[in-house]
């Protein structure tokens, strides 16, 4: 089932991902070239299968609650594109009134 | 003292003896395979940046610990690290321009443990963008050669640490495997490469891409090189959830004891993968003859559900790497495009403008099986076939003790061959990927050439068996005579 560019556009803007132009048909055809490899998995019965998220032995392991030192904000902010009194600066979120 | 031309090409207990012996200091070490990396490293392009800061200062204490009598096995040893992992205050990017400039504030487990060790930093390997891809070639930077023949791809996604280790510019090299991203280039490079369980090694300070498969292991020159460098960095962390409490260096229990007995699984699926080139086949048939002259059983096994493998992973991986790739959004790190007019706008020029086509590619795919109405179809979907997989191999292993196969269906291909075709590409990985998908330790180890080009011998092993893994490498190694040589570059 090939992609619609409605969808790769949809999707772009979930993934907060910008587009090119000629993006939505070439992610169209791509995508759906993968999927159509991909769509063999619905050959297999899998009804009675769980799942698999991880394959570790360990489970919700949990420290000592116990204080520890953790990055200064000085060292957070080292790596910032922006920065401003000792925050994050970011491009404005809420349009004016 | 020596001239420092016959300094690159030795394994990790070779150059341990000269230093002890005090025949060379870690500064020659060093500096004898700088001498190296600036005759070569111009047409191999291993390296995305270099940290004499770093290689100077180990070294000088490397030698100081060598004189006290306090040297390990991997003290004055020359390192070079895969660009995902962070190195405090060394620019680490993940092979992405959207990291460009990124200086990490702290070092990961893994490489400090080899700092701690006594390892010798030269510098910064090239990958794939976020070690999504099989050829390097979709670094953000450029492309690695292959040292073997340079208009070859070095395989990929640690391609910059195999050709590294290949031409002789780094001893050992630290990659990152998440459905074959150490076992594939190595192969394809002809050195060692070693994927442990996962769990066995910290991912504390790995540049996320699929949290439930990537795991940080060793290429190396021989197997002991990497069993080596293996036992020095595995063990528990408590800054990684998902490390395993068992001790690192077990990873060594009676790998030196050889073949004899051992049962190895010969999985029929694998040998008739779409695109298994002949001499392939042709060089791990002959090492499985010189196998079972070692005394090993060959012991036919099934792995059913392997042509559903490569659908179950690019879902799940991409999944995965969509949800991981969600923090770089310019705000903490790296490029921005800060004068968007809103923080909408930002997000998604700096997404744009930094990730690569491979990248975007795949956080489209992700974000797509993730989606609303999709999840079931895909997402669930495919974790459950992970657990087919996953029980196709428990089921061989009641069988045998290791399952042997080649590590890539193909040999070294040309740059630009596979680039317009994903899908191709994507299938480099079809005999490394289920190792990833269920969790298990495998190693890639050179078994002879086709065509002039590395072929990668690849053993998997049950979960915690990376002993089993490079006992039957070592012996492999040991009987077959097959060296991983530095290769001519050519």
């Amino acid at each position: 089932m090939p992609l619609s560019k409605d969808v790769v556009r949809h999707v772009a803007m979930l993934a907060r991902l910008g587009l090119e132009p000629g993006d939505e048909e070439f992610y169209a055809e791509q995508l759906s070239g993968i999927l159509t490899h991909i769509d063999r998995l619905q050959k297999l019965d899998t009804e009675s299968i769980p799942p698999t998220a991880q394959v570790v032995e360990v489970a919700n392991p949990l420290r000592e609650d116990v204080p520890r030192p953790g990055l200064s904000q000085e060292d957070a902010l080292a790596n910032a594109p922006a920065a401003a009194d000792g925050f994050f600066r970011v491009p404005s979120i809420q349009e004016e009134a | 003292m020596s001239d420092g031309s016959d300094l690159t090409g030795l394994t990790i207990q070779e150059a341990g003896r000269l230093l002890r012996l005090g025949s060379v200091s870690a500064a020659e070490l060093v500096t004898a395979h700088v001498a190296r990396i600036e005759r070569l490293d111009s047409h191999v392009k291993a390296f995305l940046r270099f940290t004499p800061e770093l290689w100077e200062k180990q070294a000088e204490v490397a030698d100081r610990r060598i004189r006290a009598g306090e040297a390990g096995p991997l003290t004055g040893i020359p390192i070079a690290v895969k660009d995902v992992l962070c190195v405090r205050g060394v620019e680490t990017t993940a092979g992405s321009k959207i990291l460009r400039g990124f200086k990490p504030p702290y070092t990961g487990t893994a490489v400090s443990r080899l700092f701690e060790a006594g390892a010798v930093m030269i510098g910064v390997t090239n990958c794939d963008e976020f070690a999504m891809g099989s050829s390097t070639e979709n670094s953000g930077y450029f492309p690695t050669h292959n040292p073997w023949d340079l208009a070859r791809v070095p395989g990929g996604s640690s391609g910059g640490s195999a050709a590294a280790v290949a031409a002789g510019e780094a001893m050992v090299a630290l990659g990152t495997d998440t459905g074959g991203s150490i076992r594939q280039p190595a192969a394809l490079c002809g050195v060692v490469g070693m994927k442990p369980t996962y769990g066995r090694v910290s991912r504390y300070g790995l540049i996320a891409f699929a949290s439930s498969l990537d795991q940080i292991g060793p290429l190396a020159r021989c197997v002991d090189d990497a069993a080596i460098t293996l036992s020095l960095m595995a063990g528990h962390d408590p800054l990684d959830a998902t490390s395993s409490e068992r001790a690192g260096i077990e990873v060594l229990n009676n790998y030196d004891r050889g073949v004899k007995g051992m049962r190895l699984g010969v999985p029929r699926e694998y040998f008739e993968v779409e695109g298994i080139e002949p001499g392939v086949k042709a060089a791990v048939d002959a090492a499985l003859f010189i196998l079972r002259r070692e005394g090993a059983e060959l012991v036919d096994v099934s792995l059913p559900h392997t042509d559903y493998g490569l659908a179950a992973y690019y879902i799940i991986a991409p999944a995965e790497c969509s949800s991981n790739l969600a923090r770089y959004d310019g705000v903490r790190y790296g490029m921005s495009e800060e004068d968007a007019p809103n923080v909408t706008e930002m997000y998604m020029e700096t997404r744009r403008k930094g990730f690569g086509s491979e990248v975007r590619r795949r956080v489209m795919l992700g974000t797509y099986a993730l989606s609303s109405g999709y999840y079931d179809a895909y997402y669930l979907k495919a974790q459950k076939v992970r657990t087919l997989i996953k029980r196709d191999f428990d089921l061989a292993f009641e069988k045998c003790d290791a399952i042997i196969s080649a590590t890539s269906p193909t040999v070294a291909f040309p740059i630009g061959s596979k680039t317009q075709d994903p899908l191709s590409m994507y299938l480099c990985d079809v005999l490394t990927l289920g190792g990833n998908l269920a969790g298990l330790p495998g190693i890639s180890v050179p078994c002879g050439t086709s065509d002039g080009l590395p072929v990668g011998l690849q053993v998997l092993g049950p979960q915690w068996g990376e002993n089993v893994v490079l006992r039957v490498a070592r012996a492999y190694e040991q009987a077959s005579g097959v060296k991983a040589e530095v290769a001519g570059v050519a």
